[in-house]
Formats: C-alpha cells, structure tokens, sequence
C-alpha cells in the first residue's frame, strides 16, 4: 500500500503537469509552465524511491543516468527542422517503456481482476503500436526511407486481420493473463504500428505523432491503473485528451478528416502526387525586379513555408524583413496552421531566427488583410496558398483552409522549380499575370534579394 | 469495487481537464505543446521503477531496466527539447535588447 504522504505528493506531481500544460497556452509563461512540469515530474520520481524502497536500487539508477545522458545529448544535438522526428522517437520510446511494464506487471494481474486485466492488455497493444509507428514516423521525416505513401495489395486485409487478432489475443489475456499471451499482443502491436504508417504520406505524418502522442498518453493511464498509481492514471489521461484535441485541431486545419488521412492512401491514393513540372509558361523576374516590387511596397506579407527551412534561410529572411521595415514598409508574417511539418513548426523555426512571435500572425487573423496588401512574398511554400483549395473540387486540398495570398495586388514565389508541392497538384496562382516568379534556393534568393534591396 | 471507481472517476475527470486546459492554446505553440505533453507521458517512468524494484527473476529485471532507460529518454529529453524550444520564444522588443547589449 502507498504511504499517504505519496499519495500527497503525487497529487502535487499531477497539478504540476495540469499548470504546466495550462502555461504552456501561452508564449509568456510556457517556459516557467515547462520547468513547473518537469519539477512535478523529478519530484514523482523522488517519492516513488522513497514511497516503494525499490530493490535494485544501482542497476536502476545506472540506467536513470543513461537514459537522461541520452535525453539531453537528442534533445541538445536536434536541429530545430528536425524536431518532428525528435518528437516522435521521445514518444515512440514512452510508448515502448508503457508497453514492458504492463508486460512485465501481468504476473501480479489475478485473472478475477477483469478490468485490470483490460487495462494490461490495452497498454501492451496501444504501447506497442505507438512504439513501432513512432519509430517508421521517425524514419519517414528524417528521410531514411521514402516520404511517400506505402502500400502494397494485400496491406489492407493484412492490416485488418492483425487488429483482430490483436483483439482476439487480448480477450485471450483477459481470461488468462499469461506472459507469453501478453509478448504475442505485443508483437501483433508492433505490427498494426508498421502498418499504421507505411500508407501515410509525408505532409499528413504530422497528424500522425500528434495521434501516437495521444495513444501514449492512453496507454500510460490505463498503466497506471494497473499499478493502481493515480499519477500515472491522471498524467496519462491529461496527455490523452489533450493529444486528441492537438490531433483535431491539426486535421480541421487541413480540412480533412483523421479517418481519410490515415486510411486515404489505402482506400484510393489521394495523397499521392504527381510530382511533375508543368510547361505551361510562367512569368518569373530577377532579384532587383522583385526587390523593387518589395522596396517600394506600402505593405507586405511574407508566406513562409517548409521550403525556407529546408534551405536554412530563416535568418537572411528576417534580415530582409528588418531592411523592409527600415524602408517604412509595414511587413507581417502569415502562419498557415500546417506551415513546417508539424502543426506550430513554422513558429519555432521563426522563433529560432529571433523573429518576434507578435510579427506572425495566424491565418485567421491575417486573412481579411490580403485585399489591402501590395505584395505577397511567399518562400518555399506552395500547397497553402494554392486557390485549389478553395475552387476545384476535384483537388485532394479541396476544403483545406489557405491564405487568400491570390486577393492581394502582386504576389512573389520564391521557389526552387516549377515542381508541385506536397500535395502534388498544380497552383494555379503560379500562372496568375500578377505573379512573379524568383527561382533559386530560398537562401541564395533571399541574399540577393536584400543585396539588391539595398540599391534601389 | 470501490477502488476501481475511483480510478475511473478521476480518468473521466483528467479526460475533461485536459480537453479544457488544451482547448484556448494558439496554434503559435502547437509544436512545444505536443513535446511538452509528450514529456509528460514519461512519467511512465514511475511505473518502470516500481515494476523493476519489485522484480524477483533476473530477466524481470533486466526487461524493467530497459523500461527505465526508454522512459527516462522520454521524460528527461522531452523536457530539455521543450524548454530549449520556448526559450527561443521571446516577447516583441526582446531581439532589440538583444543587439544593444
């Protein structure tokens, strides 16, 4: 039995990590929310050595220390575009830890305990998933394998033969908690992971971390009532709830459904692009053409994109913003929701360059700003500011929300050739007579962009 | 009996808490949002320390170790990558100061 003075401090724990989440809602206090949360978590860590005078006690603070050495040395090394996968490995091996200890605490399961034997079963299966997909999330947005999506002729019935008999071997270990019954589950976890993944497509991986995340949260409560441990129980479903809200959020923002962007590319390939550049003529400009347009603006917005990470060229962008507004030119960043490869990525990337974060402004709020806005200037983006959206119904983005970047006067692509985005289809902003196109890397563009600004 | 309605009141309880604490957040933090939260979920490493410190056979150990290890990379790095993230989120003016220095 837990001592009541844990049972105290655990609770202490569980407020931490509510406050820390609720800071973490707003730029001014998400750092001190962080710093409270990871108090809450070092202080339930403290009581659980005290409160349970767990054996072993060297071997688990040997691995305590490889794990935070480990910890630190990502987290510290990780290059800010390459946060998405760092996120996913981080939730993939949580994900991973849940589903060992409910596997290793079927032992203690009495198989009268039905419900706690439920909650076993689900950590192992929903641990493992999380681990696996996490793990293909990760190969995928680091580009290990390919980013398109993956399928094969018999992934569908395969897929759907190994959730039943995923759910056939947990009734079976409901009715009899047995271990080897419970590695079974587990690698018939790891499996629907594998699967889960392969047929999504690279822009939509985001909503998937967002959804594992989710699933980790789920299956830490559910460990947590197994051990009878309501910090678990509360920390988990904390994560649970809040991941499927962020999961929501994401896909409302793409203005599709969970359901079709997991499953799409099974039931028909929409995600799946062309991938071919067109030859329909365009009208594109030189550096001091475009710097011109820029120069001599009243107001500008920049549309940045994950093409502008890729190229590294945050910091020459905000050095091109500074020499605009020293010129008098009123300049704003529009952030599409999707903007980078995970939903916010976009603002850290700015964030990164030291772009103040009340220069970028949300698509919502910019929105009705475009029709009075001289020059759009939109850097390694394409699909968000695609009319596609908006007018073909036939477009696999039709019903994605995007800035209205076609209602301003000019409009400015910096792209590195005429090949689709993400989504593989045409835009047809590109062939607009309004539109200028500055071809290069963002990088080189924007140098000789802010050279050229500088002469005119 | 009793006990497991306790444990499934404050399930449903945290469920709604965090729907509600997540609901007002802008999308302008979205990315260390889903880090910071998933920092939290390695609070399974409580579990990993109780399952492995009342472990008997060396295997049972051994497993629980790696439990700890994969829990505490979870924990420890999520923490760390959030807290770097935010820092690099400063208020209008900050950069100004910044360069005067």
């Amino acid at each position: 039995m837990i001592p009541t003075w844990a049972q105290i401090g655990y609770l202490v724990s569980a407020v931490c990590f509510i406050v820390a989440l609720k800071a973490l809602s707003s730029p001014r206090s998400a750092r001190t929310g962080n710093l409270i949360g990871a108090a809450g978590a070092v202080l339930a860590v403290l009581i659980t050595f005290a409160a349970y005078k767990p054996d072993h006690l060297a071997p688990i603070l040997i691995a305590l220390i490889i794990g935070t050495i480990g910890g630190v040395v990502g987290s510290r090394r990780v290059q800010m575009t390459q946060m998405p996968q760092l996120v996913a490995l981080f939730n993939g091996v949580g994900g991973g830890a849940a589903a060992l200890v409910a596997l290793l605490e079927l032992d203690e399961v009495s198989s009268d305990a039905t419900v706690a034997a439920i909650a076993s079963a689900f950590t192992i299966l929903v641990g493992a998933v999380s681990f696996s997909g996490s793990v293909v999330t990760f190969t995928k947005l680091q580009e290990l394998m390919t980013t398109r999506p993956v399928t094969f002729p018999g992934l569908p019935v395969l897929f759907v033969a190994s959730i039943l008999g995923g759910l056939a071997l947990g009734v079976w270990l409901v009715s009899d908690p047995r271990v080897w019954v419970g590695v079974l589950l587990c690698l018939v976890g790891l499996a629907i992971g594998v699967m889960l993944v392969l047929p999504v497509g690279g822009a939509d991986v985001p909503i998937v971390i967002s959804l594992l995340n989710a699933f980790t949260g789920l299956t830490v409560a559910a460990g947590g009532y197994v051990l009878g441990n309501t910090l678990l129980l509360i920390a988990g479903t904390l994560v649970g709830a809040a991941g499927t809200l962020l999961t929501k959020l994401m896909a409302d923002a793409m203005g599709r459904s969970v359901f079709n962007i997991l499953f799409g590319a099974i039931r028909g390939g929409s995600t799946l692009g062309a991938g071919v550049a067109s030859e329909r003529p365009v009208i594109s400009g030189g550096p001091e053409d475009v710097a011109i347009l820029l120069g001599y603006a009243n107001k500008v917005i920049i549309v940045p994109g994950y093409g502008l990470a890729v190229a590294q060229a945050q910091h020459v962008l905000r050095d091109l913003v500074e020499e605009l507004q020293s010129r008098g030119v009123k300049v704003d960043y529009a952030i599409h929701p999707v903007a980078g490869r995970m939903p916010g990525h976009m603002n850290v990337l700015l964030a990164e360059a030291q772009v103040p974060y009340d220069q970028l402004r949300e698509m919502d709020d910019i929105n009705g700003d475009f029709k009075t806005t001289d020059v759009v200037l939109v850097v390694g983006a394409n699909d968000v500011v695609n009319p596609a959206a908006r007018n073909t119904p036939s477009a696999p983005i039709y019903g994605m929300p995007i800035l209205n970047a076609d209602e301003a006067q000019r409009v400015i692509f910096l792209k590195r050739s005429m090949r689709p985005g993400f989504a593989g289809i045409e835009n047809e902003l590109l062939y607009d007579p309004r539109t200028t196109l500055l071809f290069g890397d963002a990088r080189d563009s924007l140098t000789k962009l802010l050279g050229a600004l500088k002469t005119v | 009996m009793t006990e497991s309605i306790a444990l499934l009141t404050i399930f449903v309880l945290a469920a709604f808490v965090g729907v509600e604490v997540i609901s007002k957040v802008s999308s302008t933090l979205h990315t260390p949002l889903m880090s910071g939260a998933n920092a939290i979920h390695g609070v399974i490493l409580v579990g990993a320390i109780i399952v492995t410190g009342s472990a008997d056979s060396v295997i049972v150990v051994i497993v629980g170790l790696l439990a700890v290890v994969l829990a505490t990379v979870n924990m420890v790095g999520g923490f760390v990558v959030t807290d770097r993230m935010l820092e690099m989120f400063k208020g209008p003016g900050a950069r100004k100061k910044e360069l005067h220095k």
